[in-house]
């Protein structure tokens, strides 16, 4: 009952006219970001960033805005997978296998409708899922100590490294170069200044927005001038839009599996939406009797996926909120709002700001009515954006992105460290080396080095202190076990590729 | 070979960073860890996860050729110039020349990427100085 006054509380706080007409912006900015191809949550969440800033919004406000766009993103990830089997952003990879099929077969509307709704169902339930689950798990970490912390946040680079990327030590590398870049500026257990060089530029260490907006944004230019933005013109019909009443309900037990499916890999540390999306499917595929129509255009594997991906969206939030552990790129993205805003995620921010806690969780609820409206109505405005092509599109970005750091921190030299994040993730690109590692290690390089320390002073450099409690073991054996389980399962978890013309 | 490079160049770094984590000073107010062991550990993982890397290397990827690299490194250019010049200039001409240029790369037309820049400045412009009240400046300062 104690959770039912404060979610009345807030909805209070989010039913106000401004948090609401924000909750309704972030939610179109976010479709139309989920929907273009090369523009996806994260680095649609990191752009907006600086500028929700210099709209001087407080706490609750900026972070209602930022959600509503990672909601949205997830979302508006499955317009373009749908229609022009380019996923939008990599969960909705799993879409294309059945939404593009369908959508030749002439049924692009069916599609479209039945993924919102399922997107609908999967977001819904795993926001609930939210409100259950995350007050438990606030409360259990106050059980943890430095030592709990820096075991979790190992858990969270080896599934990180583990499960969602192809080579450990590539994602290992990437880890390290996140860990390294955080080291520098001022060490806050001495106040020693390291590796800056002698630049007093460095003094407070790499911003985490200049390197994510870097990764995340610049790349993607230089991707895109590379591949000259072959065209994305959408080669399928899209009619009349019309309810498809029928295959909601035919896939309305495959919707409620994926849900719980995609929300248990969400909550897993560093697992996130891709897992989410890719596990529903493949369980989907699975379990129903009848499956020779799966990658021809089966609508349950349309719903599955999409019910999946957004669950995970939902379920990601829990170990950020709580813990302040990410377990996605985009979660790490809103991480690294949340720190930019001077919030600390973790147990203490559902006792001491239960304001923004709940506020948030009830403008998620309400974001997803709003999302459902604007999916499956005006799904056709959506579409018609689509049609900005990539040579408008990414020049505009960039700008964005450039007077968004610049409005942030008018230092040039901010500008130029992010222009070598750009070239740098062009390359790791290429090398197939993942960049979120990177991003994460950047936002808890520093605090898993304070947590380490601390485990130390209490007790007296006694490094077997590590594993003395059963909570730090059991995350020990959970990260060894994330990290070299997924070698022997390469087989089983290899990613399927988008259906060809 | 890519990825035996790339293990080579981040196996050079690890070592350069460690080089320089021996030269942090040690303060006389320290804790069992102190300010070096960290950088030492993160060293010592890159070393490792690089000779991996190097001892199994995955096939190359797709390379493009030369020319490309020299149209990445003038988009390289092209940004550095507009972080030099957005301040003494003011909005609109860096933009409307980096955007341009940006979008020419992208797809070689040259009116479509003039209306692109055009657009994109004044646009973009628009939205920043009036919607969110960004303090920029349209032209240098000393126009007017």
């Amino acid at each position: 009952m104690e959770t039912l006054s404060l979610l009345m509380d807030g909805f209070a706080v989010a039913l106000t006219p401004t948090t609401l007409f924000l909750a309704v912006i972030g939610c179109i900015l976010g479709t139309i970001i989920g929907a273009l191809p090369g523009l996806g949550p994260s680095n649609g969440v990191a752009i907006l960033i600086p500028l929700a800033f210099s709209l001087g919004l407080d706490a609750t406000a900026s972070l209602v805005l930022m959600t509503s766009v990672y909601y949205g993103a997830m979302y508006g990830g499955r317009i373009s997978s749908i229609l022009l089997n380019i996923p939008g952003d990599e969960p909705a990879l799993m879409t294309t296998l059945d939404g593009y099929p369908m959508a030749k077969a002439g049924r692009a509307g069916d599609a479209l409708v039945l993924s919102g709704v399922a997107s609908f169902v999967g977001a819904l339930l795993a926001t609930f899922g939210l409100i259950l689950l995350a007050p438990v798990l606030a409360r259990l970490a106050y059980k943890f100590g430095p030592a709990e912390y820096f075991a979790l946040y190992i858990l969270a680079f080896s599934t990180l490294g583990g499960i969602a990327s192809k080579n450990q030590a590539k994602a290992a590398i990437a880890a390290c170069i996140g860990l390294g870049i955080s080291m520098i500026g001022i060490d806050n257990n001495t106040s020693i200044v390291r590796f800056t060089y002698g630049n007093l530029h460095l003094y407070d260490g790499v911003d985490f927005l200049v390197a994510i907006v870097g990764l995340f944004a610049v790349t993607e230019v230089f991707v895109f001038i590379e591949s000259h933005g072959k065209d994305s013109a959408i080669g399928v019909k899209l009619g009349k839009i019309t309810i498809p009443v029928n295959d909601i309900l035919l896939c309305k037990w495959a919707m409620l599996r994926s849900t719980l499916i995609g929300f248990v890999a969400g909550i897993l540390p560093g697992a996130g939406a891709s897992l989410g999306s890719f596990l529903s499917y493949s369980a989907e595929k699975a379990i129903v009797k009848d499956n020779s129509m799966f990658g021809k255009g089966d609508p349950r594997g349309v719903a599955a996926p999409e019910a999946g991906n957004n669950a995970a969206a939902g379920g990601a939030l829990i170990p950020m909120l709580t813990l302040g552990v990410p377990g996605s790129g985009t979660t790490a993205v809103l991480l690294a709002l949340l720190m930019t805003l001077n919030i600390t995620p973790g147990p203490t921010l559902f006792t001491d700001r239960p304001d923004v806690v709940w506020g948030l969780i009830a403008s998620l609820l309400i974001a997803n009515v709003v999302l459902l409206v604007l999916n499956v109505p005006m799904v056709k405005f959506f579409v018609r954006i689509l049609m900005v092509p990539p040579w408008v599109l990414l020049p505009g970005v960039t700008m964005v992105s450039f007077v968004g750091i610049y409005s942030l921190s008018g230092s040039t030299f901010d500008l130029l460290m992010m222009i070598g994040f750009g070239a740098m993730g062009f390359f790791l690109r290429k090398l197939d080396v993942p960049t979120v590692p990177i991003i994460l290690g950047i936002l808890l390089g520093n605090r898993m080095e304070d947590n380490l320390r601390r485990a130390m002073v209490i007790s007296d450099g006694d490094w077997t202190f590590l594993f003395s409690s059963w909570i730090a073991i059991g995350f020990w054996a959970a990260a060894i076990l994330g990290f070299v389980g997924p070698m022997f399962l390469r087989g089983v978890l290899k990613k399927p590729v988008p259906p060809t013309d | 070979m890519s990825d035996r490079i790339f293990g080579l160049v981040i196996l050079i770094v690890a070592l350069g960073y460690i080089f320089s984590a021996t030269l942090i000073q040690t303060s006389f107010l320290s804790d069992p860890v102190g300010s070096k062991t960290f950088p030492y550990i993160i060293g010592g993982c890159a070393i490792v996860a690089a000779l991996v890397v190097m001892w199994k290397p995955e096939t190359d990827p797709y390379w493009p050729p030369a020319i490309t690299f020299v149209r990445l490194g003038l988009a390289v250019i092209v940004l550095v110039g507009y972080d030099y010049t957005l301040k003494p200039l003011g909005f609109i001409i860096p933009t409307t020349l980096a955007s341009g240029l940006l979008s020419y790369q992208i797809s070689p037309r040259r009116l479509p990427a003039v209306l692109t820049g055009v657009g994109l400045s004044v646009g973009l412009f628009a939205v920043f100085k009036f919607a969110l009240g960004l303090g920029l400046y349209a032209f240098p300062k000393a126009w007017f």
